[in-house]
């Protein structure tokens, strides 16, 4: 099959899903209380793109999202380092780590927001908690995972301690780290969601809650769609940035020589 | 300095130069298992040895023990009269497998070396380019790794392991992963670089022929564990030689009758333990 007939069938598929949603509310068959019609969720979403109000709401998630990405994998690179290249404190923080990870982040955002209070930070903590181990954990395998010979050869070449940090063991694990990049990017998105969702003044997820409280379900649909391009956003960019920084790799999809 | 034991009564070649690499009672061992046991082992300055063993007899685990990667169980090892405490950056290193980094290019890979020992930018930079153009790859300068061929990457880890003009030069089977033409090559290549600069060379081969070959003597260990040097024989061939035609010299037959009938032993009795 073709490209082309590929894409007519999809474009069928979205038309016959959103034309069938539609003629069945307009046939009244479906209660818009709970699935409003697809017309309104757009003319809604188009009503939010045209206020200036709304990319305040954007730019508070996108900078959730970034800080809390931020924060969370540079603390897990550092600790994940750290512990794959120390066994003895691998072995002696085992159990806090497990205990920890086991935690559900969602139990978290309340005592976040009496930390952090209802603003920026708390969301940002809940975005860390949840990318930190991810990158924490491919980091730590990326460290023990180094090729011994290479290891070996660098430090024959007289490398140092930290020459070998700067120059074996980051590299290897940057590349298990790039290829969880997806991943915990995802995690910030959905930390920063919940935690507006729960408690906040501006963000997507305040968008939502908002409209969920006056039982608006043409908002809550809308802002589901939003985000839902916003996601496709960050990864478009991040495909770029992937290629980008692992050129030095045969193929992005094979683990890290 | 215990030699090992020489059989023919040829004069050592070069035995005017000092003792490089020097190998004294040196006993290998991981956990209970013995895998060499009171090796000695001399190497003068500028002279190319050659070891050769049955499979797993402990080549590799005597090397490792010369380059500071391993510590000897009892016994010495000293290179240039200093006594080796951990790993040292005047020796050269070349390994049987793949051994570059994978995130950096063939030029940042042989800038290692003097990047480590604190060598400015600009003249590691040159340095680096003139011998990737040595080992024929002028031109390859931005490629990673996966981006050559296996005889390039060879060649790149040959630029990488001598750009700092090392003391000694310790080969794990360098060049068994490649295919015979590619072989030779390098080979060839090895010899005319060793040629213009003579290092002391400690070479490990499974392959009798390239033992033969590249190096002024032969040293043969027993089947393992606890091997042990059995023979040793100066290789009489003048240079620079030429590995292809070399092998047909008459000589070099008689050398290698020689030596394959001290090796068959141990290559036999290394079958049969590991059957
Ligand atoms: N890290 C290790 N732990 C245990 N045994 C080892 C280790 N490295 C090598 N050996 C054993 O020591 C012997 C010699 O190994 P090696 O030096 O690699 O042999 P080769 O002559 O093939 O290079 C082998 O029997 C091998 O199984
Ligand atoms: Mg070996």
């Amino acid at each position: 099959m073709n490209a082309t007939t590929e894409r007519l069938i999809q474009l069928a598929l979205l038309v016959a899903v959103l034309g069938g949603w539609q003629l069945g509310v307009v046939l009244g068959v479906i209660d818009v209380f709970f699935f409003p019609a697809p017309v309104d969720i757009f003319n809604q979403v188009v009503a939010w793109v045209t206020n200036a109000g709304f990319y305040v709401h954007v730019t508070t998630t996108l900078t959730e999202t970034v800080l809390g990405y931020l924060i969370g994998t540079g603390l897990g690179v550092a600790a994940g380092v750290w512990l794959g290249l120390s066994r003895s404190a691998a072995r002696i923080l085992d159990p806090f780590i497990k205990c920890l990870n086991a935690v559900p982040r969602v139990v978290l955002a309340p005592i976040f927001v009496l930390w952090l209070g209802l603003g920026l930070w708390s969301k940002v903590a809940l975005a860390v908690t949840l990318v930190f181990f991810v990158t924490f954990f491919n980091a730590m395998q990326g460290v023990r995972e180094v090729n011994p010979v290479v290891l070996a050869n660098a430090r024959l070449l007289g490398a140092s301690r930290p020459d070998l940090l700067r120059h074996v063991y980051f590299p290897a694990a940057a590349s298990w780290i790039l290829s969880s990049l997806r991943t915990s990017v995802g995690f910030a998105v959905v930390g920063a969601i919940i935690g507006e969702y729960l408690g906040s003044s501006a963000g997507l997820g305040h968008l939502i809650a908002q409209a969920e409280g006056n039982f608006d379900a043409v908002g809550v649909f809308a802002g589901i769609l939003v985000l839902a391009v916003f996601v496709l956003l960050i990864d478009s960019i991040l495909d770029v940035a992937e290629k980008r920084l692992i050129k030095w790799r045969p193929n992005v999809a094979e683990k890290p020589a | 300095m215990a030699l090992a034991i020489v059989k023919e009564t040829t004069v050592q070649p070069r035995s005017a130069s000092k003792p490089m690499v020097c190998v004294d009672a040196v006993t290998m061992s991981f956990g209970d298992f013995v895998a060499v046991e009171n090796v000695d082992l001399t190497v003068a300055d500028g002279e190319f040895l050659t070891i050769v063993g049955p499979t797993g007899c402990g080549k590799s685990t005597i090397l490792n023990a010369v380059a500071g990667l391993l510590k000897p169980a009892s016994g010495t090892v000293s290179i240039d009269g200093a006594p080796v405490r951990g790993v040292r950056n005047d020796i050269g290193y070349l390994f049987q497998q793949d051994a570059l980094l994978p995130w950096k290019t063939a030029l940042e890979n042989v800038e290692l070396g003097p990047l480590f020992k604190g060598m400015g930018a600009a003249e590691r930079r040159e340095r680096a380019t003139t011998w990737l153009a040595k080992v024929g790859l002028k031109g390859f300068e931005d490629r990673y790794p996966h981006q050559l061929s296996g005889g390039q990457r060879k060649r790149v880890q040959m630029a990488q392991a001598l750009i700092s003009g090392p003391k000694v030069i310790l080969m794990d089977e360098p060049f068994s992963a490649l295919d015979i033409h590619t072989r030779h090559l390098m080979q060839n290549e090895l010899l005319r670089l060793w040629q213009e600069e003579r290092r002391a060379v400690v070479m490990i081969t499974h392959d009798l022929e390239e033992a033969i070959a590249l190096g002024d003597r032969v040293v043969v260990l027993a089947a393992g564990p606890r091997s042990r040097v059995i023979d040793s024989f100066p290789v009489a061939l003048e240079r620079p030689r030429d590995v292809a035609e070399i092998k047909l010299d008459q000589r070099f037959t008689d050398l290698y009758r020689n030596i394959w009938s001290s090796l068959r032993g141990e290559v036999e009795k290394s079958y049969e333990r590991h059957d």
